[in-house]
């Protein structure tokens, strides 16, 4: 039987005689691998390291933003598709409309760090007398990042609040995601809630009503049986 | 320079739910069938391996499996007083691309209409009076009756191996089912799955309300099914990661798991993936679909002539295309004339939280399927009077939480701070111990005058093509509805046991950003005459006889359930006339 996925060049794609399935075909995530930054600046990506281990402090639950790779785990974003808003509608014109019509700017995530990451740094350097965001004292550095998000500490030509909004929806991401994208290392915040990551079958569990699952807490890529 | 094929049979554009049901019965039926299919091939064995489909981040947050609005969008305002603006990444609603179409990365929540959703005009009329209805409300009844569709409900969930509780056999009421559920000729193909802790208690104090509360029905096999076909599903396991994914195990219904093996391999069926359908091609009388034009994915022009034209683009896409195409006349809100485009519909989510104690409660949220859940049907459609009340129409109320993954369904009681110590703290203390289904409440969207859709004046796809514009907001009457049943659901919530219950009525304006469903409807309406509507009761267009368009654009207005049960029933519905009727007789096959 004739078995054919053809691409491009004639009609289309085409399917026709069976599934057009390879054995060993497979599409797996694309892994954050590596030390150093893709995409920020060394200064950058130290007033990452300092911004996001304040958003998940370190203490008794579990180690804080810094230490779980939430600042890899932006990079490595910024750095691919998402940080240039692969995929997403871009082009104009582009008029500001209602909230009720969602974001209508022109400028990726990528561009959005670099600008926004200065400006707030800018802006701390004049409230704080000259000390950039990575020398204050955690305090101080609170009282930085609630400026932005309560709108009282304003940014030069970019709208701070937005700004916040960006990095703690990327904090959290990075921190709660799965581990293979350089953020939530060795699952910490799975673990510090409770919930035992990629397992696939549930159902010697689904009858056991209100009792703990006990089974380990595992991610893509530490599957017990496929990694050693 | 656009290059002439040879002529095939039938036509299908888009190969998800309704183009597979089409094309398999069209090939069934001795038809030569091409489909053209916007979005890639997608295979289990491949695409939604068990050893990554996991993955929240990649799947839901960056919505790795669906259309990309680069590729193709819709604009969007609120009325027709502001200037609509593009939706460069999706939020209310999600739209699927590729063979399987949404139906890879559905819930599959499989419901039936109720038996008065089909009159509901003639019902609501008789019952409450003329003057009952707001004026601008434009509700109408479908010109098919469920009774007519019954055999194709069952069709279509015998095709899924649909998990259940039938409430109604031919008549007679059966413990544990939907009571107000149309009759039903047999029972579901498979039993309900079971439930989680947090289903199994909204049962409990449903039951201690007075309720009656059943299984939701789930394409999430409860057991091992073989479907008509002799393609055989797996069992459900509860793994969490459904909606918005695709299944590695086999145990979703979704063309690939019931219907693509089989297709395939019939020698009169041909699938063009990576190929998008730019319009419908007319004869000089325009009263003639002579095939469609497309461009695959290296940019070139293909014209498929076909005598028979299946249009299965999804709600959005069958609409543009009509516009595009030139195909009846389009929609005017202001002289109310035309019918490409009119009574376009949603519909109507709302939830509550509920917070309940850590040291007593352990709901293990991330045990969980797509379309499980304990669900009342008590204030749906017709079902309660709406006499006193200020509105009509109505939902089911259900404990429907499909999953418990951590960046989308960690719920932190209201005041707790966005980040720091506190939110972590609360992050630990509520995660196991919270009911949070996103849609709890799943009510209708009934239609309206100023709802509707329309090609936009500045805003184009890659090819130059306008995008539909989608003018929409919640009138009155749903927002009512909503804040009603939302203290309904709270008080079942507060029965169970919750400390805390947080209501989340649904609000205008209607928003572009917030998800509330993917169940878009209307637009290319089904009726009993073409001063009413865009198609007949068979879903063949009153304009071009040799068209048929599929799909819940059909709709006249979107009752209190998920739609595809009915989208599929109408497939087969649709599907028995072509095969019984038109290929006999081709021509309009109910006469104006
Ligand atoms: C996240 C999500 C969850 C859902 N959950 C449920 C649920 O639980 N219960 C329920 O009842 N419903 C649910 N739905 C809705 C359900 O998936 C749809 O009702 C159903 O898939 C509609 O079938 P269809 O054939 O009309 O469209 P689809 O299945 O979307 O198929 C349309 C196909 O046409 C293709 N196409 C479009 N335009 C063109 C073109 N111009 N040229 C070529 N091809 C084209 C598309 O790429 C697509 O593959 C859900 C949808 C989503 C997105």
């Amino acid at each position: 039987m004739a078995l054919a996925l053809s691409a491009g060049a004639a009609r289309g794609a085409i399917v026709k005689g069976g599934l057009p399935w390879k054995p060993g075909a497979a599409d797996p995530p694309t892994a954050a691998v590596g030390e150093g930054w893709r995409y920020f600046t060394p200064q950058e990506g130290a007033l990452v390291e300092a911004f996001v281990d304040r958003l998940i402090p370190p203490d008794q639950l579990s180690p804080g933003g810094k230490d779980c790779g939430c600042a890899i785990f932006i990079d490595r974003q910024l750095a691919g598709p998402q940080g240039r808003f692969e995929g997403y509608y871009m082009s104009g014109p582009f008029q500001k409309g209602t909230k009720q019509q969602g974001p209508q700017s022109p400028m990726t995530p990528a561009q959005h760090y670099r600008k926004g990451l200065a400006a707030f740094d800018a802006a701390c350097r004049s409230k704080f007398s000259g000390k950039s965001f990575t020398q204050l004292s955690g305090d101080e550095k609170d009282q930085a990042i609630k400026g932005i998000e309560d709108g009282s500490l304003k940014l030069e030509n970019l709208d701070g609040q937005d700004f916040f909004k960006l990095i703690l929806k990327d904090t959290q991401n990075g921190f709660l995601a799965d581990p293979i994208y350089g953020g939530n290392k060795d699952m910490a915040s799975w673990k510090m809630i409770g919930f035992p990551g990629t397992h696939y079958d549930y159902r010697d569990w689904i009858d056991r009503h209100n009792q703990r699952v006990t089974l380990p807490t595992v991610a893509i890529n530490t599957h017990p049986n496929w990694t050693s | 320079m656009t290059q002439k094929l040879p002529h095939k049979d039938a036509v299908i554009i888009g190969l998800g739910w309704t183009g597979s049901i089409l094309a398999h019965e069209l090939t069934d039926a001795g038809l030569d069938v091409v489909a053209i299919e916007r979005g890639p091939w997608r295979d289990t064995g491949t695409d939604f391996s068990i050893a990554y489909a996991q993955d929240e981040l990649r799947y839901r947050i960056q919505h790795e499996l669906f259309l990309r609005p680069a590729q193709i969008t819709v604009t969007f305002r609120n009325n027709a007083r502001q200037t609509a603006l593009p939706v460069r990444t999706w939020g209310a609603f999600m739209l699927g691309n590729g063979a399987g179409g949404a139906g890879v990365h559905w819930n599959a929540e499989t419901w039936r209409f109720l038996p008065t959703d089909f009159v509901l005009r003639t019902h609501l009329t008789q019952r409450y009076g003329a003057n009952s209805l707001p004026s601008d409300m434009t509700i109408q009844d479908w010109g098919v009756t469920y009774d007519e569709l019954e055999p194709h409900y069952d069709a279509f969930e015998y095709l899924c191996g649909t998990s259940g509780q039938a409430g109604n056999l031919k008549g007679t009421i059966q413990q544990g089912g939907n009571p107000f559920e149309g009759p039903r000729s047999r029972p579901y193909p498979t039993p309900p799955l079971k439930q989680g802790y947090g289903h199994a208690l909204f049962a409990e104090a449903a039951v201690q309300l007075g309720y009656k509360p059943f299984p939701q029905p789930a394409g999430n096999l409860s057991q091992p099914y073989t479907n008509p076909l002799g393609v055989t599903l797996g069992q459900c396991t509860y793994c969490g990661y459904c909606e918005w994914f695709g299944c590695a195990n086999y145990s979703k219904s979704s063309p690939q798991t019931t219907i693509l093996p089989v297709l395939v391999r019939k020698s009169n069926f041909e699938a063009r993936t990576e190929c998008e359908v730019t319009r419908v091609n007319l004869d000089n009388t325009g009263k003639r679909a002579t095939g469609v034009t497309y461009v695959n994915a290296a940019g070139g022009e293909f014209e498929q002539p076909a005598d028979l034209v299946i249009l299965c683009g999804f709600q959005l896409f069958n609409v543009q295309l009509l516009l595009l195409s030139g195909i009846g006349q389009k929609y005017d809100p202001n002289s109310r004339q035309g019918q490409i485009g009119r009574n376009f519909t949603h519909q109507t989510l709302s939830t509550a939280l509920g917070f309940f104690d850590k040291d007593k409660y352990n709901f293990n949220p991330f045990v969980s399927a797509g379309a499980i859940g304990m669900c009342i049907d008590e204030f749906n459609g017709d079902n309660f009077d709406h006499g006193p009340l200020g509105f009509v129409g109505g939902g089911y109320l259900g404990q429907v939480q499909t999953n418990g993954r951590p960046i989308e369904t960690t719920a932190v009681p209201p005041g707790t701070p966005a980040w720091g110590a506190k939110w972590k703290q609360a992050l630990r203390d509520n995660y196991l111990s919270t009911i949070n289904a996103g849609g709890g409440v799943h009510a209708s969207f009934y239609a309206y005058r100023d709802v509707y859709m329309d090609l936009d004046p500045t805003y184009k796809d890659r090819f130059g093509r306008p995008l539909v514009r989608l003018t929409i907001d919640f009138h009155d009457n749903e927002l009512k509805m909503s804040a009603w049943l939302t203290d309904k659901y709270a008080e079942i919530m507060t029965r169970m046991g919750a400390k805390q219950v947080v209501k989340h009525p649904r609000k205008g304006p209607y928003d572009v950003t917030q998800y509330q469903t993917s169940h878009l409807c209307g637009g290319a309406i089904m009726g009993d005459n073409p001063g009413n509507s865009a198609l007949n009761k068979y879903l063949q267009s009153w304009d071009v006889p040799n068209l048929f368009v599929q799909g819940a654009s059909a709709f006249p207005q979107n009752a209190g359930y998920n739609p595809t049960g009915t989208v599929g029933a109408l497939a087969f519905w649709s599907a028995a006339a072509i095969r019984s009727q038109y290929l006999k007789n081709p021509g309009p096959l109910v006469h104006a």
